[in-house]
């Protein structure tokens, strides 16, 4: 018997927006002025947060953090495209999808310097805390499509983030399959931003897209320019309107770029060429979507500089909520171990909280 | 009120508790059409359907990292891990993410999720289907682990855990399955889980056992009894973690003498911790060293030599006795 052919695969990319500003018209989603300037504003602020934040590590007022410099549009689009009900599963290097969805610049600080109360939004916010480690958030966001498909809850979905390092983790296949298997309401967003720390995107896998990844769970796989924040919200707004539909998860493969170190602990001079990173600022999502609102006659110079004006005062303001809260609870911890009290648990807070006596500041904050 | 045995009390609780609570579904391997290989889940499927009784693909890492995101949501997953020997590729979910979410936001997320496991040695089984692993997830901070040791208790421990706030890993002693049976009422019966439950009062000696060694213990104490008219005092611990320290301290301050039973190897285990507890409650209240009867710390052995290294009656006799004699 001759080999037949059964099957046959292909991945799509998907480009508006190129880097030099020409818009394919026929592609460009339908957004209002408010929507496009609300995800331009919230762009611009997460980058301003991102460094004056490596300013404040740097200077010790601040703790590690994971920058998300170069990679806004591949989150933000996405942002734009869910809607209050649908429910937002990141990883930990989101902070302008978090922004859209309602965290302040000083919640993040607050994270970044040490204090859960810095991790959660309100639960009606369906927006889960930073997971940390790879890939593990990602069949959370499965069961919870799971939930909302046995609730039957009409238009409601769950988008989840993870990079290109995560696509080695069993969590993510795991994930994949489940979400196929029971044909969840899952967008995946892998932002591909090239690098795992220090290991390239040519180490970490050997399949020439991450996008083809979705093809052995069955379920449709993009590539997307993930420096084009139109394309990234078109393509969300597919895979939301799959999900909604009933029809199952999609994959979303953003191809972006990491343009700062993975996080304020290592240096990206020791492992990437400089050469690289220059290259890739040239393609900077937000200096491309400038240029796009510029042509649409919705921003100008003038309008830049308030505005610029107005994210810093913002972010400097934020600094200052930060470093002036004070009065944490030392013994905050102990509340949160179970939902029930146990005496074990009480004895340990009451040897704790003597332990803090006549030691002062020690664990007040 | 029916004589059940542990496997049918355990379905009961399952099947009272979806009844009443639409939010309550089962995933794992086998659970649904099969009914799971110990038959736990026997009649869910047919009765709930496919949606609340989940065959999932195999995969246990994402058994329960999906069910932390059903409990997220609000639903009240119970998941089964065919075998505790198994459970290992749950642990970083576990660690990570069920018990840490509480915490991780100052309780505006919490997990509501039973991993029921099934544990333990004494049925021939092949390798990874006999361990004790309680000691291993009792170490995770925000994780209840419960063992319950017969039918009724397993029934109302189970009801419990599916109830509880926060993730209980329910360990189901594998060997007391289908042991004995024993009057489990139809109405609805809970115990509280942090509770240890006195079975058998004695003024002499405390022993401290849980899960399928209760059976010898009890044998054990019965012996002793008879023999030289020592009153034994038996304790079920049923909850790992959070111990129970008030029944605990309670006992030994009375009786003065302890011994602790453990399935699970001897080092690092529960019965340390519990040694450790005595010791800084009630160390002057001790006429005697606290003993334990344990396995060895040994990998565990094939089935043609295990019932020579777990714990039986007459090792916890002479542990007793000794003990007593000291």
């Amino acid at each position: 018997m001759p080999l037949k052919e059964i099957e046959r695969f292909s991945i799509s990319h998907l480009q508006v927006l190129d880097e030099k500003g020409n818009l394919d018209r026929d592609l460009e989603p339908d957004l209002s002025k408010e929507q496009l300037l609300r995800v331009y504003r919230t762009m611009l602020l997460a980058r301003e947060a991102d460094q004056r934040m490596l300013k404040l590590q740097r200077q010790g007022r601040l703790g590690t953090f994971a920058p998300c410099t170069g990679q806004e549009a591949a989150v933000c689009g996405p942002t734009l495209a869910m809607s209050p009900r649908d429910w937002f599963v990141g990883s930990f290097r989101e902070l302008g999808g978090r922004l859209m969805r309602g965290e302040s610049v000083a919640q993040a600080l607050l994270f970044y310097n040490g204090y859960e109360e810095g991790n959660s939004l309100p639960a009606s916010a369906r927006t889960l805390p930073i997971a940390i480690p790879v890939g593990s958030q990602i069949p959370h966001a499965v069961g919870i499509g799971y939930a909302v498909k046995y609730r039957g809850e009409k238009d409601t979905a769950v988008v989840v983030f993870f990079g290109d390092g995560a696509t080695s983790e069993g969590d993510f296949h795991e994930a994949l399959n489940f979400a196929s298997v029971w044909q969840a309401p899952v967008v995946f967003i892998c932002q591909n931003n090239h690098w795992a720390i220090s290991v390239p995107r040519s180490k970490q896998s050997q399949s020439r897209t991450l996008a083809q990844k979705a093809v052995a769970y069955d379920m449709p796989g993009m590539q997307v320019d993930g420096n084009d924040v139109l394309a990234m919200y078109r393509a969300t707004r597919e895979g939301l309107d799959r999900a909604y539909a009933g029809k199952g998860p999609t994959f979303i493969e953003a191809v972006t770029y990491r343009l700062m170190m993975h996080t304020t602990a290592d240096d990206p001079n020791k492992y990437r060429a400089e050469g690289e990173v220059k290259a890739w600022w040239e393609r900077d999502p937000i200096a491309r979507f400038r240029r796009y609102l510029e042509k649409k006659g919705l921003w100008s110079e003038t309008l830049q500089a308030a505005l610029d004006e107005e994210i810093r005062t913002q972010v400097e303001a934020a600094v200052k909520e930060l470093e002036g809260r004070t009065g944490f609870k030392p013994d905050a911890p102990f509340d949160h171990v179970f939902g029930t009290r146990h005496q074990g648990i009480e004895e340990e807070r009451g040897e704790f909280l003597a332990s803090l006596e006549g030691r002062k500041g020690a664990g007040h904050g | 009120m029916a004589k059940l045995n542990m496997v049918q009390a355990l379905n009961l609780a399952l099947d009272q508790e979806m009844k009443r609570d639409d939010r309550v579904l089962i995933l794992g391997e086998d659970v649904g059409v099969d009914g799971g290989v110990f038959r736990v889940t026997d009649g869910l499927h047919e009765k709930y359907g496919g949606d609340r009784v989940i065959d999932t693909p195999l995969a246990e890492a994402a058994i329960i990292g999906s069910a932390i995101g059903m409990a997220l949501a609000g639903l009240r997953p119970v998941a089964e891990i065919q075998f505790s020997g198994f459970s290992y590729l749950i642990s970083a979910q576990l660690e990570c993410h069920a018990s840490r979410y509480r915490s991780r936001s100052q309780g505006v997320w919490t997990v509501p999720l039973v991993v029921r496991m099934p544990y333990g040695g004494g049925v021939r089984a092949l390798e990874h289907h006999s361990e004790s692993r309680e000691a291993t997830f009792a170490h995770f901070p925000g994780v209840k682990v419960v063992i319950p040791s017969s039918p009724r208790n397993a029934r109302a421990l189970l009801v419990a855990a599916i109830r509880d706030p926060d993730p209980v890993i329910f360990m189901e002693p594998i060997r007391s399955y289908r042991a004995f049976r024993e009057e489990v009422p139809d109405e609805e019966e809970v115990m509280e889980i942090g509770k240890a439950q006195v079975v058998q009062e004695g003024k002499d000696l405390t022993v401290i056992a849980w899960g399928a060694m209760m059976r010898p213990t009890l044998q054990a104490a019965t012996e002793v009894q008879e023999a030289r008219g020592a009153g034994v005092e038996v304790i079920d611990l049923l909850t790992i973690s959070p111990l129970d320290i008030g029944t605990i301290v309670g006992s030994v301050a009375r009786t003065g003498r302890c011994v602790v039973v453990q399935e699970a190897p001897r080092s690092f285990g529960v019965a340390a911790e519990i040694i450790a507890l005595i010791n800084d409650r009630t160390l002057l209240a001790l006429e005697a060293p606290v003993r334990r009867v344990t396995n060895y710390d040994v990998v565990t052995p094939y089935f043609g030599r295990e019932l020579l290294y777990l714990p039986d009656a007459q090792r916890i006799r002479e542990a007793v006795e000794g003990t007593l004699a000291y």
